[in-house]
This record gives C-alpha cells, structure tokens and sequence, in this order.
C-alpha cells in the first residue's frame, strides 16, 4: 500500500515540476509575432505592387494565412507560387489572370527633362525610391525601384516609362547549357590530336 | 626537403605548352587605342579620374578603387583620354562594360615614378598602400586586389607563404616564361610578400614539366641565399588550383567555405610577385603583362609582353594569325577560360592566354549523351564532389540541394566534363546553377531591402498621419483656448452693468421688505390708537414715511417688470 502511495506521489510531483518547467519555458520562450506570415512574406517578391489587390506584399502574406488564394501575385509568378503551394502544403495552381501575368522585371525611368516636378511620382512609390522635391526634376534610384508600376498614372505629364532592367556583366546570368557547338567546357578531343611531340 | 602529399582526383590532359616556348618573351606592339575596363578585378570597379580630352602620361592612375574590395588603374601608355563609356570587354557574357579609352601618342612617355629605396625601412602600412596604389591585383586567377591578401588582420597568423608557380593547364606558359626569364624580378617581389606577412616557411610550388624555370629560380635561390624552398610538385591537373596546391604541399585541406588564410597560408602567384617587385623597386603600377600567344592559326605562337588595354585583334595581328585558319578564339586555357567572338576585347589583368584554335584543335563539342552514371567524374574531382549528382540538381532546377552538395566548392576545373564518357557539358551546368543561385540571393536582398523600405515608408505615413492629427489636436485646443479667454473678458465687462434679472429680485424684494414694514408699522399704530398711547403722532408720521416708500418700491418693481415684459 505504502508502495502505490510513494509511486503515486513521486508521479505527482514530477507532474507538478514539469509542469512549471512548461509553463515557464512556455512564457519565457514564446515566437514572437506571427511566423507563418512571416515565412509568407519571405517568399513574396515585395515588388509592394498591389496587383493582388492588397495594399501591398504583406497585407496579401495576412490574407494568405488566413485561408486566401496563393496566385494572386503577378511579379512572383510560378515560381512563388510554387514555393508557396510547398510552405503550406497546398496544390499549386496557375496564375490567376484577373490579376495580371508575369512580365519581365521592369525599371521605372523618368524622361527628366519632361518631368515638371509635381511630386505625383513620390507620393505613389511605395518604397521611396523616387528622389526630387516640388517644381525639380525626379529621378528614379534604379537599385531601389521594384518595377511595380505605381507610379506610372500619377504623372500628368507622361514622363514615366517602364523598362526592362538592362543585363551588364555583373547581373548577367549564365544560360543553362543547350547543345551549343563552342562550349569549349566538353574538352574531349580537344588537344587529343597533337600529343607531344606532334608539331 | 618537404614532403610532397596529394589531392583527390585530377586528370592528365596534353599539355601543348611546347609550341609556345620556342622562343622567349616578346614585347607587344603598342596599340593605336588602349581598352581598359574600369572592372578588371574582383570587388567594385574603379572610379575614373580623368575626363575625355585629358593628357595622360604613362603609368598615371586615371582611375582610383571604389571602396575597399577594388583596385587602380593605370594609363599604360601616354596619349589622349578619347572615350569613357561602354565598350566590349573580356567576359563570358559577351556584353558592354564602362571602359576608358585612351588614343595613344606613341611617345611612351612616362609620370614621375616614386620607387621605394628601401621597403624595409618604410611602415608596413605604407608599404601595402603603395602596393594598392600601383594597381596590382592577382595576375593567376581571378584578380583579388592583392593588397587585401596581403594585409592580414591580427587575427590571421601566416604560417605558411605558397607561391604558386605550378601553371597546370594545358597551352598556358606566361609564368613558365616568366620563371625562365626573370627569376630575380620574382624573388624580390616574394621577399617583399614575406617582408609582409612574415611567414615561418616560405614554398614555391612547381610542376616538373618545367624544367628550365625549375633551374633558373633554384640558380637564383641558392645565389641569393634566401630562405625560400622550392617545390616541384608532379604534373597533374589542376595542382595549380589553390586549395589543391596547399594540399600538396602542406597536406591541409582548407574547410568548405574557408579561406586559406584562416588555416595560416596566403597563396601569391609568380606573376603577382614581379609585378610587386616592379612597383616596390620601379614605382612602376601594373600596366602590362605576359600572356601566352597560341594555337596553330597563329604564325607565332610565343609569349608576349602585352600593355594592358591592348586590343585582342592587335595581338593576333602581332602574332601573324591566319584568320582563314581560326575557328575559335578562347581566353584562358582551355579548361577553365572562355570562348569568345569579339576580338576587340582588350587584355586586361588577370588575362593569362589568348589561343587562336584550328578546327583540328578544338573540334566542336560532340554532342551530349545521357549520363551513364559511371562515375568517371567523381574519379576525378580534386574538390571531392559528386559531380553527377550536382548535373542533376543542377538540370533538374533542384539548385537547393546543389548547394547542400558543396556545388559552391567547385573550383570549375573542367576535370569531369574531359573524362566524361557522355560529353555532357558539365561545368556549363555548375555555371548555370550557381548564377541562377546567385542571382536568387540577390534578389532576395533586393526584396528584403523592398521590403525594409516599404515598411519605413508605411511607418513614416503613419507617423506623419500621427503628427497631422496631433496638429489638428493642438490648432483645435488653441482656437478653445481662445474662445475661452475672450468669453473671460466679455464676463468682467458685463459685470458693470447691472444684472437685469437680479435687479428684478432686488427689486421685488425691496417692495415686499416695504411693504411688510408698512405693514407692521400700521399694526403698531392701530394698536397705540386702540388703547390711547401717546406718540401716536409720531407713529402717524412713519406709517405715512412707509407708505410712500413703500409704494415708490412697488413701482419700481411694477416698472421694471413692464420693463422685462
Ligand atoms: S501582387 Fe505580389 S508583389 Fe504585388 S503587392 Fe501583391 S504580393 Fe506584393
Ligand atoms: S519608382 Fe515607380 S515603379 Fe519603381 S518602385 Fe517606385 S513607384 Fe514602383
Ligand atoms: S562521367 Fe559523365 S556519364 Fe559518367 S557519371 Fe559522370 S556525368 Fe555521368
Ligand atoms: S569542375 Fe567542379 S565538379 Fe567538375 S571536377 Fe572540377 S571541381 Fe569537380
């Protein structure tokens, strides 16, 4: 009897110690903020273009959790789309057209002698990346602009064009191999016929 | 004698180094345009000092690093600045890059120089930032700024000093050259490096297929009685690769990710040593170089010493190519460089090799068969891969699981893709696959920082959305304030003129107070008469007084009421 007792004491206590131990560890080490959203929101472009139809990549990141559509946003593509559909365990789907389709990546860029600097521009970006102050010539800072085409309608003048972000040596990608005669990395044969002593 | 270890893999491929060391090196003619990209080495590419129009002399900087991570440049030759903007330069890509162009005048004149007559004297600060000033990036590979590799922080203890003199690749002989020729130039320019970094050993690792430059720096060695120890290392591509080369000679394997600094060894090339050499001894910056001239469309197949800027079709021109021959013109050797289709590229920097191939030399590619999973790759690899397993990553788009797979290790020796059965362009694949990565990384710092913006941006909104209605706040508050303060001076005026309702009362009061005295003081006299007092004169009198009060204070109370009414 005394057995049963003692055993169902030390149960007891254990319960009670590890469940400080929880709690406190529950307390002490909580996630803060909302990690699903931000996980979200890490896979979303932050072009900020709004096409999804929310003021913004983390507004559609809230609504996404919250049980919205994953191909809303157009800048991300299939590719985000994707990514998403393999966070949340969903099924990827297409793109949904409503809200546009995938483009290039784009760059804004004022004709800076149309410009008559009436601040529309700035007020649009979403990610002040228009530099200028009133009745002076705007610039767009190239590094900072996502393409998301905001401020295109605002101008009343017109002065704003969309274009494609130019490739230089340094963003330039390497293509994926195709059959391409003058690769020169398949070195068979290459060199073979003039062993030494060939000359 | 050192010990000699080995590296995983590596491959035997013709080393067709023979056809260009019939003769010794010959100075380049100088060029009517000197090409010179603003980006020739690793890091931020230079700023330029000049303007189009401008008289330079030679060896003048006409453009200064940008940043930490990036390097000089120099006027090679005098002339006139003629054009600053795109021009095609030496890479893969086959794009435009800002360059600037000078018109040479031919007179090779040249800017004061500033040597250093004794470097040992001079503050090792001094003596790196000197280096930087002359330009001098790593003239082996791919052209770090060498002053970097050179000033070590604290932390970094130098154990050991490599020079890396074992030029593995096929066709390529500029170091050989170099070695043969100017063993001195190289020995002083380690001295310098050593004077540096104060290594316990100083190496030099060799391949034996160059006995003469084996020779010659031994000779040099052993006649200037220096503490340096010359290894010859057995020839096997790529020993020259730098963290294969370290294997070799001191059997420590630098970690995934690491660089040879963090395990204590600097690794410095031939090439680089003489150019210190010329800018400690000389003052001279780096403005030319040697580069190997190959491949049997060329007359003469030698070394040359080349300014740098140097159009590629005056090279050619030089070394009397047969354009009718020439069915490919790579830059580099033909493991590791490139196909290129441009011959007005210039040389720059780290440009080692030009070889103009027949088509009996560099055939087209077969084309690839599928992977037979032999594993002849992995054989090979001397970064101890999985090169198959990375092909399928990398084709599958599975870039994730390349990455897991160390693919950024591969030093793309080229050594799986010439032992592959299968002609499968490899290396092309692990190109592909690590830009498409890189490329993903900076766009994910480009979203981040989107990001970052944007929600400065929404907090600045609401910050100022805060502020406007704080301001609303205070302009109401005010404009209370200041209806109050007048409503306090319309008060203290009205209180001067009687209050119309309190006079009323006053008023009505007044009657009723007369009134009931009248009304005592006729009791009184009621009382006095009934009973036959005397006075009752005087009685008489104060009754009629109060009568008439009395009835003046019922007056003015029935008037001002009429007043009111
Ligand atoms: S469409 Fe995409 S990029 Fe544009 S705001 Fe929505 S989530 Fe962001
Ligand atoms: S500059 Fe125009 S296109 Fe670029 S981020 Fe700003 S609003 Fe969008
Ligand atoms: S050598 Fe070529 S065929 Fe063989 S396993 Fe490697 S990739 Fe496949
Ligand atoms: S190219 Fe890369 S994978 Fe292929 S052998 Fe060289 S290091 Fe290994």
């Amino acid at each position: 009897m005394t057995i049963i007792l003692t055993a169902i004491l030390i149960l007891l206590s254990l319960a009670v110690v590890f469940g400080v131990i929880l709690g406190f560890a529950a307390v002490r080490f909580k996630v803060e903020g909302d990690p699903i959203v931000d996980q979200i929101d890490g896979l979303l472009p932050q072009t900020q273009c709004g096409q999804c139809g929310y003021p913004g990549c983390r507004p559609y990141a809230e609504a996404i959790s919250n049980g919205d559509a994953i191909n809303k946003c157009p800048p991300g593509g299939q590719s985000t789309i994707e990514a998403l559909a393999d966070l949340l365990d969903r099924e990827v789907v297409p793109l949904d057209a409503e809200h546009g389709e995938e483009k290039p990546k784009m760059v804004a860029y004022i004709r800076e002698d149309e410009c008559i600097g009436c601040t529309k521009c700035i007020q649009a970006c979403p990610v002040d990346a228009i530099l200028g102050a009133a009745k002076q010539m705007h610039t767009v800072i190239v590094s900072e602009c996502t393409g998301c085409d905001l401020c295109v309608e605002p101008c009343p003048v017109d002065c704003i064009d969309m274009i494609p972000v130019p490739v230089t040596p340094s963003n330039w990608k390497w293509p994926a191999p195709v059959s391409d005669p003058n690769l020169i990395w398949t070195d068979r044969g290459r060199g073979h016929l003039l062993q030494e002593g060939s000359e | 004698m050192t010990r000699i270890y080995s590296f995983h893999g590596g491959i035997h491929p013709p080393e067709n180094k023979r056809q260009s060391l019939g003769a010794p090196i010959r100075q380049a003619p100088l060029p009517a345009r000197l090409i010179l990209p603003l980006q020739q080495h690793i890091g931020k590419a230079a700023t330029p000092l000049v303007e189009v129009g401008d008289q330079v002399l030679k060896g003048q900087k006409i453009a200064e690093p940008t940043g930490h991570v990036s390097a000089a440049i120099h006027a090679p030759s005098s002339g006139i600045i003629s054009y600053i903007g795109l021009q095609p330069v030496p890479h893969a890509s086959g794009l435009e890059s800002p360059c600037i162009v000078i018109e040479t005048d031919g007179q090779e004149q040249w800017c004061e120089l500033h040597p250093i007559e004794n470097y040992r004297d001079l503050d090792k600060k001094e003596l790196l930032k000197h280096i930087r000033d002359a330009g001098i990036t790593g003239l082996g590979g791919a052209g770090f700024p060498t002053d970097i590799k050179l000033n070590l922080s604290k932390d970094h203890i130098v154990n050991t000093l490599i020079i890396n003199a074992a030029e593995c690749e096929p066709y390529i002989t500029a170091d050989d050259a170099l070695m043969r020729e100017r063993p001195n130039d190289i020995l002083t320019g380690v001295e310098i490096i050593a004077h540096l970094l104060q290594p316990s050993k100083i190496l030099i690792g060799i391949e034996d297929n160059k006995p003469n430059a084996i020779k010659a720096l031994r000779d040099a060695i052993r006649e200037r009685n220096l503490p340096i120890e010359l290894v010859v290392v057995p020839t096997r591509y790529p020993s020259g690769g730098e963290k294969q080369l370290i294997q070799l000679l001191t059997s420590i394997e630098v970690p995934s990710g690491s660089i040879p600094a963090d395990v204590g060894i600097v690794c410095q090339n031939v090439g680089t040593a003489a150019a210190i050499y010329r800018a400690v001894i000389h003052g001279e910056p780096l403005i030319s170089r040697i580069v190997t001239l190959t491949g049997f469309a060329l007359g003469h197949r030698q070394n040359y010493e080349a300014l740098i800027g140097t159009p590629f079709s005056v090279l050619l021109e030089a070394a009397d190519v047969d354009r009718s021959k020439m069915f490919r013109l790579v830059m580099g050797g033909p493991m590791m460089g490139i196909s290129i289709e441009d011959d007005r590229i210039p040389l720059i920097k780290t440009t080692n090799c030009i070889i103009a191939a027949t088509q009996e030399e560099m055939p087209p590619a077969p084309p690839a068969q599928p992977c037979i999973r032999c594993g002849m790759c992995e054989q090979v690899c001397p970064a101890t891969l999985l090169p198959q397993q990375l092909y399928w990553f990398a084709k599958g788009r599975e870039f994730e699981k390349a990455r897991h797979h160390n693919l950024f290790d591969c030093i793309e020796c080229g050594a799986c893709a010439y032992v592959c059965p299968s002609n499968i362009p490899l290396v092309q694949h692990y190109r592909f696959a690590k830009s498409e990565i890189r490329n993903e990384e900076a766009e994910q710092l480009k979203a981040a920082q989107a990001r970052e913006r944007f929600e400065a941006r929404q907090a600045r909104l609401v910050r100022e959305e805060l502020e406007k209605e704080q301001r609303r706040k205070e302009r109401a508050e005010a404009a209370a304030r200041e209806q109050a303060r007048k409503k306090a001076e319309a008060d203290s005026v009205s209180s001067d003129t009687p209050d119309p309702e309190a006079e009323l009362k006053k008023l009505k009061s007044a009657a009723s107070i007369a009134r009931t005295k009248l009304k005592k003081a006729s009791e009184a006299l009621k009382n006095a008469e009934e009973k036959g007092l005397d006075g009752t004169e005087k009685l008489k009198e104060t009754v009629a007084q109060l009568e008439e009060k009395a009835a003046a204070a019922e007056n003015a109370w029935q008037q001002a009421t009429g007043a009111e009414q």
